[in-house]
């Protein structure tokens, strides 16, 4: 056997706890990488993915040791080398691709000097030579025009081309294997897509063994041809990737296949119940026991040995594997959504422009704003009670802005916020009285930064409550209890900090202080994008059903189509800050649409090896929106003319009351997009 | 359940919370070593007047500059008196002026830094700016200005001593604050409409604290050793006042043959000085540590 490059036995990594006990992170790992394959190791935060990635280069965190196994590469074991040994291993031999190349790129110095630094490393070239395969290099990961991205420094790229940048000085030491720690977890969708494209091509051209580690199941679909299912610090399914993804063995997986929205598929996914148990938690037993849907006595006592099963080119850890063999995933069920919207409006956006731009002395001393070509410019939505509308579009595309304004906490250029058909609320938080401020709260994207961490959950909760209603003593406590039953928390949880809670908790605390304001509209930051993919489930039911309950409006930012999808009535898809498309969601995610929306849809990758995302327009970043014109015409593969650049399009309708705003008639949207 | 036992952690009364910082500051040789000299100090400051051998301030021709014996442990200095009573008398003006001093410098500097961070924008340019002008200004060479002006007591020193050492906090204080006013938790704050004192006082000193007293802390030695040097000066205490200063600047000329009357009040200034740096450092660390070896792994 020796097309396997990297052996991994009988791996076991973990760190003494205070009192001496040994907590293991790893927990007997056994796996093959084999020349020219991609591998995706795939599980949720703190399934110990990341070590095992790191133990590949020989590289164990502070603080963790090596308990028993070896990671042998070349037939020598990684964690015991020398470190000058190391040295001529890393990078030249295996070579690791960072998830945030921004901060893995030296700030300071020029792209080309960075690459070259690596060729004089792991390379034995001459200056001429280098600098020729700098070039080569750049050209390889498809960046424009090599030679002026070597002058130019890293602040000065988009986020995807740092990550190419990255991916070239991996690539300059030509490894035989590459490691990916969730390369493209910060990108935009549709720059994601490019760059697991990217990824793709170097795989087969150079041959390149790959080991891509992701919480994204999506994204290890488009590249893996073996997958690796990490539960816990255990591998508990493993094996080629189409059958893993097509007929998951393991409940585990299944679960997790279930748990993510499709953009094929409109409601709510079923949600996993529970939380991957702590490091050190479980004496006995399987550790997917207490939320596997599976499971029996047998589960609870022993815990299940990885077995392959030759028929399936499989290994899987669990004794009921068999009643999952003969179900196919497709049988996702989800919970469709009643949209219960009413005809009453509760919001309106009326001609809203907002400005970035810093104003002048004679504008700051008038205390106005001018700006000719605003970050975001013309919004005009009517929002309906009890409906859930979606902001939807890249990073830069001036969702959480408006989500901002409504809210108050930045001033808006022109136009007017209208609550309730006949209030007008300031964009100004001083302007709003109390009352203006209550009907409108917040749940922002990370849990860890929303919440105060030297308050207790009761005291965050408390916040609201006294502030809205001046509730005291046993009032107060009783609508805390009230609130964490309504989101799904025990009374146990009021005396608890954040810091002892998990993602999933946390912002179910978030959500529990939205609410205790009795609010009628919501605004939602991106509020799943933080958590795992089982706990985001959990979370969108969640928000679906205190909706139900309540009959709040929310207003739904993010960048994923697919939660989008599973959660929104209505969805809004803005680029740089100018309206492309409104509609129902259900039209909105049908053809014909916006060119945009069609790049954003094409780009969205699904847990599918079969379907592959398109990629219609380039992944370019601009800086400003166009002054004239479309605000698309940037990137658009359907421009037809000057019109585009001289006109702002008009809106159009579909036959499904989906407005669109393209110069291209609709007709001829549908006949190019089928 | 398993989960609970591990995420259990009672909401602790501040005491249980301060006697556990204490314990964990003891449980590193720096940390002890620097507590113990500290409350070597303390202790010595309230019991000395009542231990003291001979009188901090009889004169005695007969016994000038008398080597160490066993009746003048510390031998005399060149009016004949005691310098082991006046060593041991010698740090309780100057740990009593300057840790009210650095009370007053944490409040003020800390408020006014939080203040400024929190609100930001004009006010934030024109208070830093003055604050600015301030640091740029000798200190002593102003508390020389304000001694002549007001005098030398307590009343005086006290409130000086707290202005010029409170200038360093408002810094740290409004760094400390520029941490954390970014986070969506004030956001949040703001955004549901609470004023800006409930702002501070509930969001934003719980997550500075711990910044601006060790801050606090450091600053207290720098106060005491500035306050010696004013001392040495003339002008902090004036005399017979037992104090290390004025010790050190009375006896230096006649250090080549009666090193003791100036080496006692050295050592035990620079004692009580790095016992306080030590204690500011382990109460930095066991604070830190309480933050990341507290959260469940």
């Amino acid at each position: 056997m020796t097309d396997i490059i990297q052996k991994v036995k009988n791996l076991s990594i973990g760190f003494r706890s205070k009192k001496g006990e040994e907590i293991l992170i790893l927990k007997n790992i056994s796996t093959n990488i084999k020349k020219g394959e991609t591998v995706g190791i795939v599980g949720e935060s703190g399934s110990g993915k990341s070590t095992l990635a790191l133990a590949m280069m020989g590289y164990v965190k502070h603080g963790l040791y090596t308990i028993e196994g070896e990671c042998q590469f070349n037939s020598s074991n990684l964690l015991k080398m020398k470190s000058k040994d190391l040295e001529k291993i890393r990078g030249r031999k295996i070579a690791m691709i960072p998830q945030n190349a921004g901060q893995a790129l030296t700030p300071n110095l020029k792209i080309g000097y960075q690459i070259d630094e690596a060729l004089q490393l792991h390379s034995d070239l001459n200056e001429k030579e280098r600098e020729k395969k700098i070039s080569e290099l750049l050209n390889k990961v498809r960046l424009p025009s090599p030679e002026t991205i070597a002058l130019r420094y890293p602040h000065e790229l988009s986020g995807g081309q740092q990550q190419r940048v990255a991916v070239a000085m991996a690539l300059a030491g030509t490894p035989d294997l590459l490691l990916l720690d969730e390369p493209t977890t910060g990108l935009d969708v549709t720059t994601q897509a490019h760059v697991l494209e990217l990824l793709n091509f170097i795989a087969k051209d150079t041959g390149t063994s790959m080991v891509y580690v992701s919480h994204d199941l999506g994204a290890i679909a488009q590249v893996s041809d073996r997958i690796i299912v990490m539960y816990s610090g255990e591998i508990v399914l493993e094996g080629p990737s189409r059958d893993i993804l097509k007929r998951p063995i393991h409940p585990y997986t299944h679960g997790l296949l279930k748990s993510i929205p499709k953009l094929s598929l409109a409601g709510l996914p079923e949600s996993m119940p529970g939380s991957q148990p702590q490091p050190g938690t479980i004496q006995s037993g399987c550790s997917f026991f207490d939320r596997c849907n599976f499971s029996d006595e047998n589960c609870k006592n022993n815990s299940p040995k990885l077995e392959f099963l030759k028929d399936l080119n499989t290994s899987v850890r669990c004794f009921n594997y068999e009643k999952l063999v003969n179900e196919s995933q497709a049988s996702q069920t989800v919970n469709k959504i009643k949209n219960k919207s009413q005809d009453q409006e509760i919001l309106n956006l009326s001609e809203v422009s907002i400005s970035y731009a810093k104003q002048k002395l004679l504008d700051q001393i008038f205390n106005r704003i001018s700006d000719d070509n605003p970050t975001v410019k013309d919004i005009n939505i009517n929002i309906k009670k009890g409906e859930t509308i979606a902001l939807v579009g890249e990073s830069g595309s001036g969702k959480s802005t408006i989500l901002k304004s409504i809210a108050g906490l930045l001033r808006t250029k022109d136009g007017l916020i209208r609550f309730d058909e006949n209030r007008n609320l300031s964009s100004d938080l001083k302007e709003r009285d109390p009352n203006d401020l209550r009907i409108i709260q917040l749940i922002f994207q990370n849990p860890d930064e929303s919440l105060n961490p030297n308050h207790t959950v009761e005291e965050i909760i408390a916040q609201p409550l006294k502030l809205y209603f001046g509730l005291k003593g046993e009032e107060l406590k009783k609508n805390i209890i009230d609130l964490l039953q309504k989101v799904r928390l025990g009374e146990f949880y009021t005396s608890r900090y954040p810091r002892q809670l998990s993602g999933g908790e946390k912002q179910r605390v978030a959500v529990a202080r939205a609410f205790a304001a009795k609010p009628d509209i919501i605004l939602c930051d991106e509020v799943t994008s933080a958590l795992d993919v089982s706990v985001q489930a959990a979370v969108l039911n969640l928000l679906q059903q205190l909706k139900e309950d309540f009959g709040t409006t929310y207003i739904f930012v993010s960048h994923d189509l697919a939660v989008v999808r599973a959660i929104s009535d209505r969805v809004a898809v803005l680029y740089q800050g100018r309206l492309c498309e409104v509609g129902p969601s259900n039209d909105v995610y049908k053809f014909p649409s916006h060119p945009y929306t069609e790049v954003l849809l094409g780009a969205v990758l699904e847990p599918d090896p079969d379907i592959k995302p398109k990629l219609v327009a380039e992944d370019i970043v601009e800086e400003r929106p166009p002054e004239k014109g479309c605000s698309f015409q940037g990137r658009c593969s359907r421009i037809v003319g000057d019109i585009c650049k001289k006109e702002i399009p008009p809106w159009q309708l579909t036959d499904s009351g989906n407005a669109i705003r393209c110069h291209i008639p609709i007709k001829e949207l549908q006949k190019e997009q089928f | 359940m398993k989960l609970d036992n591990i995420y259990k952690e009672e909401k602790k009364s501040t005491f249980a919370k301060l006697s556990e910082i204490i314990i964990t500051m003891a449980s590193r040789p720096s940390g002890l070593i620097g507590l113990s000299i500290l409350v070597f100090h303390i202790i010595l400051a309230f019991i000395s007047p009542y231990i003291a051998p001979h009188d901090f301030k009889a004169i005695d021709p007969t016994l000038m500059l008398q080597a160490p014996s066993a009746e003048y442990w510390f031998g005399t200095d060149d009016l004949g008196r005691d310098v082991f009573t006046r060593t041991i008398l010698g740090g309780r003006t100057a740990l009593t002026i300057t840790f009210f001093g650095s009370l007053i410098a944490l409040l003020w500097g800390g408020l006014l830094g939080i203040f400024c961070g929190l609100v930001g924008g004009k006010i934030d340019d024109v208070v830093m700016r003055i604050v600015d002008a301030f640091l740029s200004i000798p200190w002593i060479l102003a508390m020389l200005l304000i001694v002549s002006l007001l005098g030398t007591s307590t009343e005086v020193l006290i409130p000086a001593l707290g202005f010029f050492y409170g200038k360093g906090i408002v810094r740290v204080a409004r760094a400390a604050t520029h941490d954390v006013i970014a986070k969506d938790f004030i956001v949040s704050a703001r955004a549901r409409g609470h004023s800006n004192f409930s702002i501070i006082w509930n969001e934003i000193i719980p997550n500075v604290r711990d910044a601006i007293l060790v801050e606090g802390a450091m600053r207290w030695s720098w106060m005491l050793l500035g306050f010696s040097s004013l001392s040495f000066l003339g002008f902090g205490v004036s005399p017979p006042t037992p104090d290390w200063g004025l010790m050190i600047s009375n006896a230096r000329g006649l250090m080549s043959f009666a090193y003791w009357a100036v080496i006692a009040p050295i050592v035990g200034l620079s004692s009580l000085i790095i016992g306080i740096n030590l204690t500011a450092d382990a109460f930095a660390k066991a604070l830190g540590i309480d933050r990341s070896t507290k959260a469940p792994v």
